[in-house]
């Protein structure tokens, strides 16, 4: 069942859910923290309105800085404002920010520990029809492996505001990832929050769960269609939302790894290096149990629907299924 | 207008640098030596005569802004600091050495008086155009501190730094001065030789910038130069001051063999003795 203290929304499951990608999630919870801090400031390579910080620029146009195709000057003038007492928000697409600008990203943001948050949008392979030159399936690996740089992705549009205003008010670098494609409302307003804090969104009516499903972005709601599904097949599941990559939530982590020793992790992303791997580094330290990775398998992406694409590259719900069943039969 | 006592008193300062740069690099046994020297006039004026900045409050919140961005010519930034009381001149011989402040390229975590860390090439004139837009922001028109950036030739071979000059110029960054260090050498060679930069001159300008091309090792003339740069109003400024790699140690000029490695013990004592024997009495 849907855990009942997170106060998820109740319509999740229905036919017609509402449905935000969110990237718009970003742009509101931009919005909401200039508001509250006339120092945000917000920078952008000419995609304002496609990584929603149309809404930042309209109503601050003066806090508001175009800086043009140039992904690497993009990261390094938010630096500097950084320096002076700013609060830079700089969005492009993930593939460009921070695939195209990763040394400066390291050397001027991270390196010099600047609080700069790059939201990088249009990540995975749900990019779609823009095919594998935009599909950016790397970048979790890109950030996480850099000192002083949190990392964190919504599982849904209002997550995702949460997210940019929690961050708006830490003293740390920071990378959002966000998604292109509109994807189910999972929680709502009250849902509790917290950077570094994983959440159980589903858990068995009664007893101990056989098997942990931790799930990063997007995909949170295939992953609970799938827990749901196998619930009536007779298999307990428990469904956990890794929003914060880094830090990460180590006893929640081990915790649900000594109930289940079993564990799967769903994300969209390569397997290497993406928050399975994460994960795995925090269990064969400390719990060492059985784990499969649906993820991408060291492949590029290609054009689609994100749909078809996600059945193609096995991240839907029936690889999910197959995955936990799999994990299962590990003796 | 600098006096000439004022003058007199640079030239022996600028020496003094020269010195400490060259005992500083024989200790650590690595590091960049031509650079360094070729910049410690302009350092020297700089830290002595035109910044507005206070070495025994350096997080004074209204003191102008310097950006290095070819951290690899740190020895010169370390030296002149030193001697201008960021910390004790003992302190130099700690470079690149395991537990230093003095890393091999300047890290603001372990030195907090630099403005930022820097090493890999091309982004100083961003971080520079960030903070100029930011000052611009909050100070509007009023802005009194200036964002000066010193950048090397060879590292206009990066696009991040044409990005940096292009914003610079889109945005009218009166409050940014830029500083080439126009030596005409890099790491494996002549400039001209490895990807041309000129017209140098006409490039900045097309980018919509204020151009002063100076001699690096005039203090008058340089002076005169920041002066001009400082009452700009419509746009940012460069000054491309022509220097001469290794200058005042007469083996080391001109030469980019010197770019990249420190001397030898031998060939530090007779780099000092020859610094010694010209230092203005």
């Amino acid at each position: 069942m849907l855990n009942p203290k997170l106060k998820l929304n109740p319509k999740m499951f229905d036919e017609d859910v509402e449905q935000t990608p969110t990237r718009k999630g970003f742009g509101a919870g931009l919005l909401k923290a200039g508001e509250l801090d006339k120092n945000v400031v917000g920078l952008c390579a000419d995609l304002t309105e496609s990584t929603a910080m149309n809404l930042f620029a309209d109503k601050f146009p003066e806090r508001f800085v175009q800086v043009g195709v140039a992904e690497q000057n993009l990261v390094t003038i938010a630096s500097g404002m950084a320096a002076m007492g700013k609060i830079p928000f700089c969005s492009s697409y993930a593939m460009f920010s921070p695939g195209r600008n990763w040394e400066q990203i390291r050397t001027t943001i991270a390196y010099n520990d600047r609080k700069v948050v790059i939201a990088g949008s249009h990540a995975g392979i749900s990019v779609g029809p823009d095919g594998g030159t935009h599909q950016a399936l790397e970048d979790i690996a890109l950030m996480r492996v850099l000192p002083n740089m949190d990392v964190i992705i919504p599982c849904d549009a209002i997550e995702a505001k949460k997210a940019a205003i929690a961050l708006a008010k830490t003293s740390r670098p920071a990378y959002l990832r966000v998604e292109r494609s509109a994807t189910p409302i999972i929680t709502t307003e009250e849902t509790p929050f917290e950077i570094g804090k994983a959440e159980i969104y589903w858990l068995p009516d009664v007893g101990l769960a056989q098997v942990g499903i931790i799930v990063t972005g997007g995909l949170m709601h295939r992953a609970l269609l799938a827990a749901k599904e196998l619930e009536s097949e007779g298999i307990k599941t428990k469904v956990m939302d890794l929003c914060s990559i880094k830090p990460i939530d180590k006893n929640a982590i081990i915790e649900l790894a000594k109930e289940t020793r079993k564990i799967v992790t769903v994300e969209e992303h390569q397997v290497a290096g993406g928050m399975g791997s994460a994960v795995a580094e925090v269990l064969a330290e400390n719990c060492p149990v059985f784990i499969e990775f649906v993820g991408v398998k060291d492949l590029f992406g290609q054009s689609g629907t994100p749909e078809e694409l996600i059945e193609h590259y096995g991240l839907g719900k029936d690889a999910i299924k197959e995955a936990v069943k799999k994990v299962l039969s590990r003796k | 207008m600098l006096t000439e006592d004022k003058l007199k008193e640079l030239e022996i300062k600028a020496n003094d640098i020269r010195q400490s740069i060259i005992e500083m690099l024989v200790e650590a046994k690595s590091g960049h030596t031509g650079g360094p020297l070729g910049m410690a006039d302009i350092f020297t004026l700089f830290y002595f005569y035109v910044l507005k900045h206070d070495p025994k409050n350096p997080e004074w919140a209204d003191r102008d802004r310097v950006i290095l961005s070819n951290g690899h010519i740190c020895p010169v930034l370390y030296a002149t600091m030193a001697h201008a009381g960021y910390f004790g001149v003992e302190e130099l011989k700690t470079l690149r050495k395991f537990g230093t402040r003095l890393q091999g390229h300047p890290h603001r975590e372990y030195l907090p008086f630099v403005e930022t860390s820097s090493g890999p090439l091309g982004s100083g004139i961003s971080q520079a155009a960030g903070m100029a837009l930011a000052d611009k922001l909050d100070s509007g028109a009023n802005t009194h501190r200036f964002i000066y950036c010193f950048i090397s030739d060879g590292e206009l071979n990066e696009g991040n730094s044409w990005e940096g000059i292009m914003l610079a110029g889109k945005y009218r960054l009166r409050n940014l001065i830029a500083i080439v260090d126009r030596n005409n050498i890099q790491i494996e060679g002549d400039t001209e030789n490895i990807m041309p930069l000129e017209p140098l001159a006409d490039k900045w300008r097309a980018f919509n910038w204020h151009v002063i091309e100076v001699g690096g090792h005039d203090f008058r003339a340089l002076y005169e130069a920041i002066e001009e740069a400082q009452a700009i109003d419509e746009k940012p400024t460069v000054i491309i001051a022509h220097t001469i790699p290794g200058k005042g140690v007469s083996f080391m000029e001109r030469d980019y063999k010197w770019h990249g490695k420190a001397p030898k013990k031998e060939e530090a004592e007779k780099a000092l003795a020859e610094l010694r024997t010209n230092r203005p009495k």
